[in-house]
C-alpha cells in the first residue's frame, strides 16, 4: 500500500533563513524563562526581608505571584518548546481539554472533601 | 451554508489513510502519553497540597531543609534548586535547539545539542542525588521526636512532634511551624523525656518536620528523577542513532522531536515541583 518513493507526509523541513528566526525565537523564550525564574528565587530569598512586620499579609500575593509566573512558564514551554502552538487548532483543544477537565475535576474534589480530614 | 464554506483539502478531512490532525501517529501517541504523565504528577501535587494544609502546623519549612551548596559553607537557601532550574531550562533549551537542527538536515548540529541535553540531564540526576544524601542524613544536631502527645498553650500535639533544638540554650526546644514558641526548664524537660533523637529523613522519621513530608519529597522528586533518568537514557540512544547516520538515511529527524517532547515535559513538571516545594 505505501508508495515507498513518497516522502515521508509528516517530515518538517526549514531553509536556512528560515532556521535564524525560529532559533531567534527559541533564545527569546530562553530569555523570558530565566528571567521568570530568577524574579521567583529572588523573591523567594528576599520577599520576608521585604515584607518585614507585614509578611503574613504580604504572604498570599506573594504566593499567586509564585503560581502566576510559574503557569506563564509552562504556557512558554508547551507553546514554544513542545510547538503546541504551532499545532492545529483541533489537536491543541483534544490535549488541553482532556488535561484540564481531568485537573480541575481533581482540584474541585480535594477542596470539596477537603471538610471531612481528622 | 456550504456553498460558502472556503475550500478545504480533502487529505486535511477525516476519511481514512490521513491524519486529521496533520501529526504522525507516533507524535500523537507521544502527547496521549504525556497526558496521561501529567495527571499522574498533578495528583501528586494535589494531594501534597492537600497534606500540607491538614498538617500546617507540623510541615517542614523546605527553605529550611535544602540549605546546602557544593563547596560553599553556610545557609544558602533556595540557590542550589535555582541552580538545578537553571540546567533543566539550559537543557530544553539544547534541545529545541537539535530539533530546529534536524529540521534542516543538519547532522553536526543535532549531534552537537544533543550531546549538552545529556550532559545538563546528567548533571541534573547528579543533583537529585546530592540532594537526597542529604536529606536523608541530615543535621548534625539532629531533632527530637516526642513519643507521647502533648498539649501547651492550648493547641494538642500528637505523638511524632518534632521538637527543634535552640542554639545556645541547653534544655531549650523549638515547636514546630514558622516562628514556633520556644519551651524550656521542666515543663520541657517532661514533653522530651523518651523522645527520639533523630537525624535526617526517611519513610517514617523526618528530624525537619511531619514524616509526610520526606514521603511526599522522597515520592515526587523520585518519581521526575526516575523520568529524568529514562530521559537520558532515551536521549543517549537516539544520539548513537544520530551518529550511525540513522536519521540521515531515513530523509527526517522526527525522532529527535518526539524525545524532545518528552524531555521537556520533564523540564515542566520541574517547573512545577519547583514551586510547589520550594517556593509556595
Amino acid at each position: 500500500m505505501e508508495d515507498s518513493n513518497k516522502p515521508y507526509e509528516f517530515a518538517v523541513h526549514h531553509s536556512e533563513e528560515d532556521g535564524k528566526k525560529i532559533r531567534r525565537r527559541l533564545w527569546n523564550v530562553f530569555w523570558i524563562l530565566l528571567v521568570v525564574t530568577t524574579v521567583e528565587v529572588t523573591l523567594g530569598i528576599y520577599w520576608k526581608q521585604m515584607a518585614g512586620v507585614n509578611s503574613d499579609a504580604v504572604w498570599p500575593i506573594i504566593k499567586w505571584l509564585f503560581i502566576s509566573l510559574t503557569l506563564l512558564k509552562a504556557f512558554y514551554i508547551v507553546a514554544e518548546f513542545m510547538h503546541l502552538g504551532g499545532e492545529k487548532k483541533n489537536f491543541v483543544l483534544t490535549i488541553m481539554i482532556s488535561y484540564s477537565v481531568l485537573l480541575i475535576y481533581l482540584v474541585y474534589m480535594v477542596l470539596a472533601e477537603a471538610v471531612y480530614h481528622q | 451554508m456550504a456553498s460558502q464554506a472556503p475550500a478545504m483539502d480533502n487529505k486535511k478531512l477525516w476519511g481514512g489513510g490521513v491524519s486529521p490532525y496533520n501529526v504522525s501517529y507516533g507524535k500523537m501517541m507521544m502527547w496521549f502519553f504525556l497526558i496521561s504523565d501529567a495527571l499522574t504528577f498533578s495528583a501528586f501535587l494535589i494531594s501534597y497540597g492537600y497534606f500540607r494544609h491538614v498538617y500546617e502546623n507540623l510541615w517542614a519549612d523546605a527553605e529550611q531543609v535544602f540549605t546546602h551548596f557544593p563547596f560553599m559553607h553556610g545557609d544558602n537557601p533556595l540557590l542550589y534548586v535555582a541552580f538545578m532550574t537553571f540546567v533543566l531550562i539550559m537543557s530544553s533549551v539544547t534541545m529545541v535547539l537539535a530539533v530546529e537542527a534536524g529540521h534542516r538536515m543538519d547532522k553536526k548540529g543535532v549531534t552537537i545539542w544533543m550531546f549538552w541535553t545529556i550532559v545538563g540531564g546528567l548533571i541534573f540526576v547528579g543533583s537529585q542525588a546530592w540532594e537526597w544524601y542529604h536529606f536523608i542524613h541530615g543535621t548534625e544536631e539532629g531533632a527530637m521526636e516526642v513519643i507521647v502527645s502533648f498539649v501547651y498553650a492550648g493547641v494538642e500535639y500528637p505523638a511524632g512532634t518534632i521538637l527543634q533544638f535552640v542554639e545556645g540554650m541547653e534544655g531549650a526546644f523549638q515547636l514546630p511551624g514558622k516562628g514556633g514558641a520556644i519551651i524550656s526548664g521542666p515543663e520541657a524537660a517532661v514533653i522530651v523525656d523518651g523522645a527520639n533523637h533523630i537525624h535526617g529523613a526517611n519513610l517514617t522519621h523526618n528530624e525537619y518536620g511531619h514524616p509526610l513530608f520526606g514521603d511526599f519529597f522522597f515520592f515526587i522528586t523520585g518519581f521526575h528523577g526516575s523520568h529524568v533518568f529514562s530521559g537520558v537514557v532515551i536521549n543517549f540512544v537516539i544520539f548513537v542513532n544520530v551518529l550511525m547516520g540513522t536519521y540521515e538515511k531515513r530523509g527526517h529527524y522526527e525522532m529527535i522531536e518526539k524525545v524532545g517532547l518528552y524531555w521537556h515535559f520533564v523540564d515542566l513538571v520541574w517547573v512545577f515541583v519547583f514551586t510547589f516545594f520550594y517556593l509556595v
